[in-house]
């Protein structure tokens, strides 16, 4: 209640503000999704769209921002903060949390110093690393000390780095300064209800103010703190993502009145994952059968939210100490171990002449689906089809079917291709040859498709896929994402009219419990 | 001096350092360990020992019988 009281008296004017940006924001979203004229409305320059120039200036280098510039750039997160204040039922604190990072596996945590260390290594390495983010194994807020030390570090030693951090918000209000003064631009809470009753189910306890509080009080404390957070960090401009794990059963519909409380209260972006429950992660939703949502389910809730505000749809649920495009982890190239005998040294012009290069990537990227585009304009059709698509980022069609740990998923219809999501895969293809389980479960992944896109792939899956009625496409081998798939959707209206073929509609596809794992 | 961490169900996540009022806890070993000399179940201090109520694995933060329980100053 104070939340609410504390907003109106003091940010009459920033309401308004915010109130503004939201529009404009709402306006951008329009890409894709409405117009049905096939003419995109975020497509001009490399995405910026109708997005006010100081925001795009913060979100476009950011792969968990920005949809578009998840293909081209990369994050690291650094396992700075062990400690957590809350506990959810979706978590097993034996492991890092099962939902926001790889489940069963512990990250290696890392003193600021180490962190620092680690920092100025990747990006070294890997020029289109451009954001730093500390998420956990526990709450980066319930470890101040340690995650600010961490900031100042990395600042002062590689400072073209974006700082972003993810909370459960308990301790948020208490840090905002502290957040504003580091330069943390990018602030993303973890919000799964706004009612305590709904709460009680998601979280047996809260530690606050020298106390263990359970139940539906715990949850009043949680949401309270939340919300007034999230509000005093809109009111300094700072950008705040929101995520939610959808639980079938306990909050589904509710995050439809999540994703209006943030979004009144300034929220950028807002991404609703599917809750990981498998029973050997040992959490209490695992163990007690609670299942997460499929595919469609998802994907359901994200459209219904989509008209409200801007819906991840890329997230990757990626592990505490991840390194790497979203999709990839090569947190295995930079253990403490590898990172201490490094000698590195910062090299800011060879990573701003890098990023200058991806920029012109991005820019023909865009403009290469502008031209595919405008030849669909004129076409009239409601029909809408997925499809995967095989890639190892810069938005291009070029990973070999068998060796995808994931397919990118595109919504096609004669607005253009819309990114929907992903779906996590099995390594289908190890040690050279295709396997007959790990078929099945690609399958099952990307059932809901009506075609895959790959650089390449072998003639028994090639059978196979077809026969499951995945038509599997690489005649646009390396070439860009959306303009192949545009194309081919092209084709695909035109067969229709002609009565060469019939749309029929796919069936749901399943969500893989477990996180990206790695072949080392 | 009563309170002791089983050092097999530690998570090593470092909760309850920050949290206790008589700086009595720290790591060793890859664990975290109560100083039963510095322990004084939060007496005085706050209505539950802080380390039982931050801890994120239950009985893993309890009373070690071997010892005398902590008596309050007079």
């Amino acid at each position: 209640m104070d939340a609410s009281a504390q907003h109106g008296a003091s940010t009459g004017g920033n309401v308004a503000e915010i109130g503004e940006i939201m529009q404009v924001i709402a306006e951008h979203k329009g890409c894709g999704t409405t117009s049905g004229k096939g003419k995109a409305a975020c497509g001009s320059a490399a995405g910026q769209g109708d997005l006010p120039a100081e925001i795009w200036e913060k979100v476009k280098n950011h792969p968990c921002y920005s949809e578009e510039a998840h293909h081209h750039y990369a994050r690291m997160h650094v396992a700075v903060a062990p400690a957590c204040n809350i506990q959810c039922n979706y978590c097993n604190r034996k492991y890092d949390c099962a939902n926001e990072s790889r489940p069963g596996v512990v990250s290696e945590r890392l003193t600021p110093e180490q962190a620092a260390k680690k920092v100025v290594a990747v990006a070294s390495t890997i020029p289109q690393m451009t954001v730093l983010g500390i998420a956990g194994p526990g709450d980066p807020l319930a470890n101040p000390e340690k995650t600010f030390k961490t900031f100042d570090l990395v600042s002062k030693a590689a400072p073209d780095i974006k700082l972003c951090l993810s909370t459960n918000g308990l301790t948020l209000p208490d840090h905002v300064d502290t957040i504003s003064r580091f330069k943390v631009d990018h602030v993303t809470i973890t919000i799964n209800m706004v009612d305590p009753e709904i709460g009680a189910k998601i979280y047996p306890w809260i530690f606050y103010n020298h106390k263990r509080y359970t139940g539906v009080e715990a949850a009043k404390i949680l949401t309270e703190r939340q919300l007034r957070g999230l509000e005093m960090l809109t009111e300094r401009g700072i950008l705040c993502k929101v995520n939610s794990v959808m639980i079938p059963g306990v909050n589904d519909q509710h995050l439809v009145e999540v994703n209006k409380a943030v979004k009144s209260r300034g929220a950028f972006l807002h991404n609703i994952m599917p809750l990981i429950s498998s029973p050997e992660h040992g959490t209490v939703f695992g163990l007690s059968g609670q299942r997460g949502p499929t595919a469609q389910e998802l994907k359901s809730l994200q459209d219904a939210c989509e008209g409200e505000m801007n819906m991840m749809r890329h997230c990757r649920q990626c592990r505490a100490d991840a390194v790497g495009l979203l999709g990839e982890d090569r947190s295995a190239e930079f253990t403490t171990e590898k990172i201490m005998a490094m000698e590195v040294e910062y090299d800011l012009d060879t990573r701003q002449a890098y990023q200058a290069k991806v920029e012109e990537e991005r820019v023909a990227k865009v403009a290469a689906r502008q031209d595919e585009l405008a030849e669909l304009a004129g076409a009239a059709s409601d029909i809408k089809v997925l499809v995967a698509v095989a890639t190892k980022g810069s938005g291009l069609i070029n990973e070999h079917f068998g060796h995808a740990k994931e397919f990118q998923i595109y919504e096609l219809s004669t607005a253009g291709a819309k990114f929907i999501g992903h779906r996590r895969v099995d390594m289908y293809c190890q040690g050279g040859y295709g396997e007959e389980g790990g078929l099945e479960t690609v399958i099952r992944a990307i059932n809901d498709c009506h075609a895959v896109f790959v650089a390449k792939i072998g003639g028994c899956p090639k059978a196979d896929l077809t026969k499951a009625g995945i038509e599997p496409i690489d005649q646009f081998a390396h070439e860009f994402i959306e303009k192949s798939a545009i194309a081919w959707f092209k084709a695909y209206l035109g067969k229709i009219n002609a009565g060469e073929i019939q749309h029929v509609e796919r069936g749901d596809a399943a969500i893989r419990q477990g996180a990206l794992i790695t072949a080392a | 001096m009563p309170f002791k961490i089983i050092a097999s169900q530690c998570t090593s996540c470092s909760a309850c350092e920050p949290e206790c009022p008589n700086v009595a806890i720290s790591e060793k070993g890859g664990t975290f360990v109560i100083d039963a000399k510095k322990c004084t179940e939060c007496i005085g201090h706050f209505d539950e020992p802080q380390c039982v109520a931050v801890c994120p694995v239950d009985n893993t933060c309890v009373i070690d019988a071997s010892l005398p329980r902590y008596q309050a100053p007079a």
